[in-house]
């Protein structure tokens, strides 16, 4: 066995070729270069708490309460769910529903910050985190409520938790950010990759994983050579793996595939392959949670689009209005359609108050030269979604049982497998909505097992 | 959630994502065929004059018309932007005699798009290639005049004497072994290179192969067209043909003269290829090129007609769901077993 310690890290290609796929303009240059900065405190934060996927979080503070950085606000609901703290100091002016980013009425606790930033110890550091428990790391984890910051917010206590006839044997850390115009993860790798690599340490200590792959798209070279770099004294079989760069490198599944040639089973998770995938932002939040005592409080947030006058990636309080990071953007007047997340898999917003949330990697505005409304037509059986799906579904066929609303055919047809990931929509020469048709497909089918 | 949205002074657009696309739409689709097709345009023009122009227009004019006379008769917006129609017209017009009567043209135009198409529903909803059917019906009603071919001079057979005919190769080689001769012209490589670029009798889009290779390029450059469909076609026409033709020599033409003469050219890159009417999979596309090619050379060995691409394609474009069915993908995670 050589000496691993001071060998150059090791990058290799991806060693499978994921299916389908596309080729979007990704416009990153818009934001790549501009420097992670903080933006000035927001007047008021309005925190959901629903912060992450599974049940919101419960309100434990009430109007008037004094709360301070790190202080307990919402406390996990069941298993799959995740606290919510404080992002600063200040006053509690109300506990109301609000609209969160996917359009539903979502308790959220108003602060109004004091600007004063006192923080709370509760969570003191784990700075010699190789000698605690494994199980207390987790348990700290849950605490700090750090969920998946790639855009889903699947918590990660959960995902640290397989049960005990599933064997982790590869931690894939996700860096591709292959949705276009993102690049919250691209300045995270180049500014702070150590703290990415400890993080990253942390979880591989949890699962016991032997295998580590970095995962970062081959458009990226300056956030390879920044990792490369903090991961210089890595042993064992670590790896950065170069992506190609191709929509959707990203996905999960698409990922675990192209770097271990397994394929997680239609309607299982990545545990059932021995793998867990976890984004770059959350191992920096895992760092934190551990090693700073620092529950995920903030999170860095792309913002950008043409009509911006200063696109930026900015730490953000969560709770944080869209209108408030687009304000410490330079503002934009000419904003026709504004995103949450990227051009591929974001959800459009009606109206700008809404806030941030664990998951907000990017804030997108687009402007009416990119907005165009279309007439959907007929299918013209051209077959670019079927070479474009990257889950190998036949897009045009199951818009067909969708429109009929054949929810049975198109179940068989495996329609519970599409990811959304938008590949077929986007190559459509016919403008069919066929996300539309697959996300109200999947609702209706999800609908019909719940009644049964 | 309505106090929220009052405040706001104006709502932003809100769809669906992807909240982008890749700029590809059926007319711009059409126009790439439209493109493709200017080639073939060019040679027909050269080959058979005013005939040719008389036909393109007749047969575009007529389809178009037909088409908007159709949509705005159903209720629908009358436009016809999406050039569909024209390239239908085209491509029925490329499947004519040159001599054919206009009236003929424009009756073969209306059964194109009135009653291949648009009482299907119009585009995405016909399960015939439009131009085809028009082309088997004229056939079938009007089997003299499309028929009728131009005289040409072939290339010596034996004897080092020219003869004039006015049947097409395929034609011609078919009474010629019906009556107990032999092949009527040489089968040389000279004769391959006269075919090829387009001296010989047949419709006014199908002679030259050279402009359709030239336009077939453009749609495979342009993604317009998978190249499955026309390797598939072409290459089972090829073994198919070898494997009949080394067996009987005497008795049939050779796979190279096959794949220069009647529609087949003009059938695998430009008829074939209509996305509407073959499967949308990789593999069905294969498995319907295959098809197409085996129906081919079946009809033109042991058929009635000296010619069988506009059959084979059609008898293809009617099992085209079941191909899709049967070629679905594996879907990821569903293990090797179709489900």
């Amino acid at each position: 066995m050589p000496n691993l310690k001071f060998c150059k890290m090791k990058i290799i290609k991806a060693p499978y070729k994921s299916w389908g796929g596309i080729h979007p303009r990704y416009h990153k240059d818009l934001a790549a270069d501009r420097a992670l900065r903080e933006m000035p405190l927001p007047e008021l934060l309005q925190i959901s708490m629903s912060q992450h996927l599974g049940a919101p979080a419960k309100p434990v503070v009430k109007k008037g309460d004094s709360v301070m950085q790190g202080t307990l606000i919402g406390e996990a609901a069941g298993f799959i769910s995740a606290n919510v703290h404080s992002p600063v100091s200040g006053v509690v002016k109300d506990v109301v529903p609000a609209i969160t980013l996917t359009g539903a009425m979502i308790d959220s606790v108003v602060i109004e910050p004091d600007g004063e930033d006192k923080r709370v110890n509760d969570l003191a550091p784990l700075a010699d985190w190789q000698a605690v428990a494994k199980k207390d790391l987790i348990a700290r984890v849950a605490a700090a409520g750090v969920a998946g910051m790639g855009g889903a917010g699947f918590p990660t206590h959960v995902k640290l938790s397989p049960p005990p006839d599933k064997t982790i044997d590869t931690l894939i850390i996700n860096g591709a950010e292959c949705e276009p115009y993102l690049t919250a993860d691209y300045r995270l790798m180049l500014e702070s990759p150590e703290r990415v690599w400890l993080g990253v340490s942390i979880l591989r200590h949890i699962l016991g994983a032997k295998t580590v792959r970095i995962a970062i798209e081959d458009n990226k070279p300056e956030a390879i050579r920044a990792m490369e770099q903090a991961m210089r004294n890595a042993d064992g079989d670590v790896a950065i793996v170069e992506l190609a760069t191709e929509y959707p490198q990203g996905a999960e599944k698409q990922q675990i595939f192209a770097i271990t040639g397994r394929e997680v089973p239609s309607g299982g998770l990545p545990m059932d392959v021995g793998a867990v995938v976890e984004n770059v932002g959350t191992a920096a939040a895992v760092f934190d949670a551990v090693f700073e005592g620092m529950p995920l409080i903030r999170r860095i947030t792309t913002v950008t689009g043409l009509p911006l006058n200063a696109p930026g990636n900015i730490i953000a309080p969560l709770g944080t209005s869209y209108r408030a990071l687009i304000e410490a953007c330079g503002g934009c007047a000419d904003t026709v359609k504004l995103i949450s997340g990227g051009p591929m898999m974001g959800i459009a917003q009606a109206i700008d108050t809404v806030t941030t949330t664990k998951t907000t990697s990017g804030l997108l505005a687009l402007g009416a030269p990119d907005v165009s409304l279309y007439e959907s037509m007929p299918c013209i059986s051209c077959g670019r979604c079927v070479d474009a799906c990257p889950m190998n579904l036949v897009p045009s066929e199951l818009s067909q049982y969708l429109e009929a609303e054949d929810y049975e055919g198109a179940e068989e047809l495996h329609v519970m497998d599409c990811i959304e990931c938008g590949c077929c929509a986007f190559s459509c020469p016919a403008h069919r909505p066929l996300v539309q048709h697959m996300r109200q497909g999947k609702a209706r089918v999800m609908l019909k097992r719940k009644k049964k | 959630m309505a106090e929220a949205i009052d405040k706001q002074d104006h709502l932003f657009v809100v769809s669906s994502s992807p909240h982008t696309h890749s700029g590809a739409s059926v007319k711009a689709i059409m126009l790439d065929v439209i493109i493709a097709m200017l080639p073939l345009t060019g040679a027909a023009i050269y080959l058979f004059g005013w005939n040719a122009i008389r036909l393109l227009l007749v047969c575009v004019i007529s389809c178009v018309a037909t088409e908007a006379a159709c949509r705005k008769a159903m209720g629908r917006n009358a436009g016809i932007d999406d050039l569909s129609a024209v390239v239908t017209g085209m491509l029925l017009a490329f499947n004519l005699p040159p001599a054919l009567p206009s009236w003929m043209a424009v009756t073969g135009s209306v059964i194109a798009i009135a009653l291949a198409k648009q009482v299907f529903g119009g585009i995405g909803y016909n399960p015939f290639n439009p131009a085809l059917i028009a082309r088997v019906a004229l056939l079938i009603s009007f089997p003299v005049a499309m028929t009728t071919w131009s005289p040409w001079i072939m290339a010596a057979p034996a004897a080092g004497i020219d003869a004039l005919t006015s049947a097409t190769p395929l034609g011609a080689f078919k009474s010629a072994i019906d009556f107990g001769q032999t092949v009527p012209y040489l089968t040389n490589s000279t004769t391959f290179m006269q075919f090829f670029v387009g001296h010989q009798n047949g419709c006014i889009g199908e002679v030259s192969s050279l402009a359709i290779l030239l336009g077939g390029l453009y749609l495979l450059f342009r993604r317009c067209i998978s190249w499955q469909i026309p390797a598939f076609y072409l290459g089972s026409v090829a073994v198919l043909s070898t494997l009949i033709w080394a067996v009987a020599p005497d008795k049939n033409l050779p796979p190279h003269l096959h794949l220069v003469t009647g529609g087949l050219m003009l059938g695998a890159f430009f008829m074939a290829t209509d996305m509407v009417t073959t499967p949308v999979t990789r593999k069905g596309m294969a498995v319907f090129g295959a098809g197409c090619g085996i129906l081919t050379v079946l009809i033109r060995v042991w058929g009635g007609y000296p010619e069988g691409v506009s059959f084979a394609i059609l008898l293809m474009n009617a099992v085209t769901p079941l191909i899709n069915r049967a070629t679905r993908p594996r879907v990821f995670g569903t293990g090797k077993k179709k489900s």
